[in-house]
């Protein structure tokens, strides 16, 4: 880390977000049991199937905070790559 | 199949495959570049947008492995199956936080492998050539993979004799020699279609000819639908199932082939967007896992029409058999040139990612130097084929049961360069010499732990102060080296103070 100066504190707290889906998908003592059942489908499975869009609609905050900052970057933020403007 | 060649299925199959194939030699004009140089030839030139790298790295991750390994093992061991499941979740918050770091900082210094990054990061030789060779050799049982996928479904269709994957070989090979990238990316989108047609179709029409959901989950041996739990003494399988889903995702993109898929995107926002936009397709992985499950309900595994095929390829052939039962005869060639080119795409990525490690870090590294852009690029096309032929003997050298177990040493070895490349992207404390002692330990220990198990399972267990803890040995072995990076780097660091070379600057990877 000490090699990487300058962070953005904001981007940094949305950042959590994304350990969520590790602590949803290391806690299998919850998910490991059949009931309640869902249409037929376990709690087990239809549980980690709900958690599929549930990963990538936790991924769009952190998305936009990050272009966010790199809009804000833009205009005069020093902490930006050189020639990344793509 | 005993009954003989399924001629509707053939026919169709050989359509669509012969389409592919011409697409395949077609893709060379598209987005013209001089295929001569290895950045056109195995990056693409680095111009895909996000909707082509939607289609490259959705091939890339959703190959023989989805579609023939993990519904197989559902089918023959049950809910351990699944953590195919978690595995895809937690690709995406890996995916999302990394790797735009990696594409930046390749894009600054021209980096085409990861191999090169740790070069130039660390300023080590020996340190960079092991991770160029753990790349190549991690991705040849993955490679292998897809050709298990695609002889199961030539065998379904009841064509007997090598000749025909080794028909599918060759054709493999000459267009990924004359296209480069470009083929897999366009063949990609063939693909994707004829997927999404066929599981559209599966989890519509097969549960309901079932009899529902309820009746598929009913025909699974009870002890075998939940992952059996563990206790204070013995973790169980629920240790084993987390470290598999948590091993593999962290595995995934360290593979040479995602690699590839990253660096080739046009910007760092592209791989952001597709961390977003790729679950979908973990949608569709999820409903495809649960083909092993209607397989079983279906009951295929009794029926003498299939029983060949189980005698040779063992759950393997669940899904093939599966919709050989279920499907009329011309959407079963459909079925099967999905699963065939959804082989062929990531064979034909990993392919050309191994050739670029192996040209860029081994060959002009060691071999020749002063290597010419053209004399680059026809080495990395020559490497392309000789990968394949590499990837031809894990078949034949190792057992069978489950496909799947391919992939699973592959992570065992490729997880092993984690410190290195990942670790390496946000700190350059760590020691390259310390690196390379736990990336030897790590292999070493991972590798004796696959072989304790002959080859044949993954998960070893572990007896920790008296606790059995089963663990897929890629997180265990991944875990020692990390130790080990860590605790050298200090000693390493303490005798040596001052400062190392390293090629690249913070601003360079954001």
């Amino acid at each position: 880390m000490a090699a990487n100066g300058k962070r953005r504190g904001g981007v940094r707290l949305v950042h959590l977000l994304l350990a969520v889906p590790f602590a949803a998908m290391i806690a299998i003592g919850f998910y490991n049991r059949s009931e309640p059942a869902l249409a037929g489908i376990p709690f087990f499975y239809w549980y980690q199937l709900l958690w599929i869009p549930l990963g990538a609609l936790l991924l769009l905050p952190v998305y936009r905070a990050e272009e966010r900052a790199r809009k804000n970057g833009a205009n005069g933020d020093t902490d930006r790559g050189k020639g990344d403007g793509a | 199949m005993s009954s003989g060649i399924n001629a509707t299925a053939s026919a169709v199959f050989v359509v669509l495959f012969g389409a592919v194939t011409i697409l395949g030699f077609f893709a060379a004009r598209w987005r013209r570049g001089d295929l001569s140089q290895l950045n056109e030839w195995g990056l693409g030139g680095r111009r895909f947008g996000t909707i082509v790298t939607w289609f490259l790295l959705g091939g890339d991750l959703y190959t023989a492995y989805t579609f023939v390994a993990v519904p197989a093992l559902m089918f023959g061991a049950g809910a351990i199956g699944f953590f195919a499941v978690p595995y895809t979740i937690l690709v995406y918050p890996v995916l999302f936080a990394v790797f735009p770091r990696l594409w930046s900082v390749a894009r600054q210094h021209g980096y085409v492998t990861a191999a090169d990054f740790v070069r130039g990061r660390f300023g080590n030789h020996a340190l960079a050539l092991a991770i160029a060779v753990t790349g190549i050799v991690a991705t040849m049982p993955y490679i292998a993979l897809q050709l298990v996928g695609i002889e199961v479904v030539i065998a379904g269709l009841g064509i007997h004799g090598e000749l025909p994957l080794v028909l599918a070989f060759v054709i493999l090979a000459a267009y990924t020699y004359t296209s480069g990238l470009r083929a897999p990316a366009m063949i990609a989108v063939i693909k994707d279609l004829l997927i999404y047609i066929t599981i559209i179709a599966a989890v519509i029409f097969i549960p309901a000819e079932l009899g529902g959901f309820a009746k598929i989950f009913a025909a699974v041996d009870p002890a075998k639908l939940t992952i059996a739990a563990g206790n204070a003494s013995n973790w169980g399988g629920e240790s084993a199932y987390v470290t598999l889903a948590l091993g593999s995702a962290l595995a995934l993109f360290l593979y040479p082939h995602a690699v590839t898929g990253v660096l080739s995107s046009s910007s760092r926002h592209v791989i952001r967007r597709n961390a977003v936009v790729l679950p979908a397709y973990s949608l569709a992985l999820g409903l495809i896992a649960l083909l092993g499950y209607m397989a079983l309900a279906s009951g295929v595994k009794e029926m003498p029409a299939y029983a060949d095929g189980f005698a040779r390829f063992g759950a393997n052939y669940a899904v093939p058999a599966l919709f050989l039962q279920m499907f009329p005869s011309w959407f079963v060639g459909v079925a099967f040139a999905a699963i065939a080119i959804g082989a062929l795409v990531p064979a034909a990525i990993m392919s050309i990612a191994c050739a670029n490690l192996f040209t860029r870090n081994i060959y002009r590294e060691y071999i020749n130097p002063q290597c010419s852009g053209a004399q680059e690029s026809q080495v990395a096309k020559i490497a392309s084929l000789v990968v394949k032929v590499g990837a031809l003997f894990f078949i034949l050298a190792l057992p069978q049961a489950y496909a799947i177990q391919l992939q699973l040493l592959g992570g065992i070895w490729i997880i092993q360069t984690l410190p290195s490349v990942l670790i390496g992207l946000y700190t350059r404390w760590l020691n390259p010499w310390a690196l390379l002692a736990g990336w030897a330990c790590g292999i070493g220990v991972g590798t004796a732990m696959a072989a304790s198990l002959h080859f044949k399972g993954s998960i070893f267990a572990l007896h920790i102060l008296g606790v059995t803890i089963p663990c897929y040995a890629a997180l265990s072995a991944l875990v020692l080296n990390v130790t080990v990076s860590v605790v050298l780097s200090f000693a390493f660091n303490a005798a040596s103070p001052g400062t190392r070379a390293d090629a690249t600057a913070a601003a360079d990877y954001v």
